[in-house]
């Protein structure tokens, strides 16, 4: 199990892997923003946390599709199917390797583009605690759309449309919470909803994958 | 005699050969009812106007929107459980009636909501739930659409229709948490149920039971069909290979 | 024809897109069904007639 982690993010850290991608996909969202809504500082700084959030999921979004896409087709998942390891464990830990990859740059990343969209001192904290809190749910619930996506040719926009009306939840407790910091509020209550669909994703999203990656490889 | 008889498909197309002239023309009789009922002999609401009368459609559309998700997840759990045939093309069959119901909602209430809010969208938890019942609805064909063998598809959709029903009630409380935080208390919604008086009451009866009855017979028609298309398939499917066999043997 | 009032067309204009939503999935419903039973009855008379 620990040796597929480790190849999973030597293969995501090797060139074309598509490391980096994500976060550059991140910052450009971000600084698109501005050109979009206007410069005022006031706006951006009312809109910085849900902009944050959003380019972050997106960003995860993106890489999704090479999640388990790649092992598909070389049949190194035919393999990894035969060894003694179960499906929901292998689903679980290329998520996690995701995560490491994709999400962790994300969340590392979000209080420097918050700089740049003038977001409100208070709100720092509490931005990267429900991007650290939020984006493993993404990350799960995106290999559960992975893993039904993976046999179809050019799957990309499917899943994307499969995958994001999951993210709804994920999105409104991570935003709410990020918002409700940077205007000064207590933002516990929808932290700890955050962390309650997190873990809860994380406890039974596996299975579901699992089954799923078990009907496209019969 | 029991209810599973109807799983083979012989016994399913006949009985719902039988059953659906029936249903056909009794959500006719009713939607035409209930329909010009509410529309010419109800009298208009002293708040709401004439605009009162939309709700014969709206809180149908949506009922059924709704009730059409549910049996799509009975229908995916028959399916997980005891692998019908039947069961998984009925849930693929009722999937865009769901889409046109929740269609059908959306719209009327828009246009509803117009005079009344004084905007064609708001924010609103009912509206914004009703938007991500409609997506998933759309994940939900399209999935079924992309998948070419018909085993894999039924077996993926239905894992998708669970696991999308636990996000789609998971959206629906995130959402009511998420509008009360930007307003407090000003909820645009009318609770529509507890005003409605008898002259209203009936004739929405009407044409409630009406598209309750289109929706049995749009979904029992459309899965004759999609048996219809997994015969031809199988039977082209043996009639290429037979041709192969001859082929072989000449 | 009952008085609108102000509203007649949002009235109308609901009754008018619900009701040609309906007779769409109606008539697309039956259009493919008439025409998967008239293949479906075309390839099984083939097939009759070959096996």
């Amino acid at each position: 199990m620990r040796a597929l982690f480790f190849r999973d993010l030597a293969l995501a850290l090797r060139a074309g892997g598509g490391f980096g991608l994500g976060l550059a996909f991140f910052l450009i969202v971000v600084v698109l923003v501005p050109f979009s809504v206007g410069p005022q500082s006031a706006l951006l700084t009312q809109i910085a946390p849900g902009v944050l959030w959003l380019g972050a999921l997106l960003a995860c979004l993106l890489s999704l599709d090479r999640l388990l896409a790649v092992d598909w087709e070389d049949g190194a998942l035919d393999l990894l199917a035969t060894s003694p390891l179960p499906l929901e464990g292998i689903v679980a830990v290329k998520a996690a390797a995701h995560w490491v990859t994709t999400g962790l740059p994300l969340v590392l990343a979000a209080p420097v583009l918050g700089v740049l969209l003038n977001l409100a001192p208070s709100g720092y904290g509490v931005l990267v605690l429900s991007l650290a809190l939020g984006t493993p749910a993404l990350s799960m619930i995106g290999a559960f759309g992975a893993a039904l996506t993976v046999g179809i040719k050019r799957g990309g926009l499917l899943l994307s449309l499969l995958v994001l009306p999951l993210y709804v939840p994920t999105l409104i407790f991570g935003a709410e919470a990020a918002r409700r910091a940077a205007e000064g509020l207590d933002s516990g209550t929808p932290l700890l909803l955050l962390a309650g669909i997190t873990l809860a994703v994380l406890a039974a999203m596996p299975f579901a994958a699992g089954a799923v990656l078990r009907v496209n490889l019969r | 005699m029991s209810l599973w008889e109807y799983a083979n498909p012989v016994k399913f197309l006949r009985l719902s050969e039988r059953v659906q002239p029936w249903l056909w023309w009794g959500s006719g009789v009713c939607l035409v009812v209930g329909l010009i009922w509410g529309f010419f002999f109800t009298p208009d609401d002293f708040r709401q106007g004439s605009t009162v009368k939309i709700i014969y459609l709206h809180v149908p559309s949506a009922l059924m929107a709704i009730n059409a998700w549910f049996m799509m997840l009975v229908a995916s759990l028959i399916w997980i459980v005891r692998r019908h045939h039947v069961s998984a093309l009925a849930a693929r069959a009722a999937a865009p009636v769901g889409i046109v119901m929740t269609l059908i909602a959306l719209f009327t209430g828009a246009i509803w909501g117009q005079p009344m809010w004084g905007t064609w969208w708001a924010w609103d938890p009912r509206l914004t739930s009703f938007l991500i019942l409609f997506l998933f609805y759309l994940g939900y064909v399209a999935l079924w659409e992309a998948i070419e063998d018909p085993d894999t598809a039924a077996d993926l959709t239905s894992i998708l229709c669970l696991v999308g029903t636990v996000f789609a009630v998971l959206s629906r409380y995130a959402v009511l948490f998420w509008n009360q935080g930007l307003h407090q208390g000003a909820s645009l919604s009318l609770d529509k149920e507890e005003n409605v008086a008898d002259v209203f009451y009936f004739p929405l009866l009407v044409c409630i039971a009406g598209f309750v009855l289109l929706f049995l017979a749009l979904v029992l028609y459309r899965t004759g069909t999609e048996i219809r298309v997994r015969r031809t398939r199988a039977l082209m499917a043996r009639e290429t290979r037979g041709a192969g066999l001859r082929a072989e043997e000449a | 024809m009952p008085d609108l009032g102000k509203y007649a067309e949002a009235v109308l204009s609901a009754y008018a897109v619900s009701i040609v939503l309906l007779v769409a999935i109606v008539v697309l419903t039956v259009w493919r069904g008439r025409k998967v039973r008239a293949e479906m009855e075309a390839v099984e008379r083939r097939s009759g007639r070959n096996g």
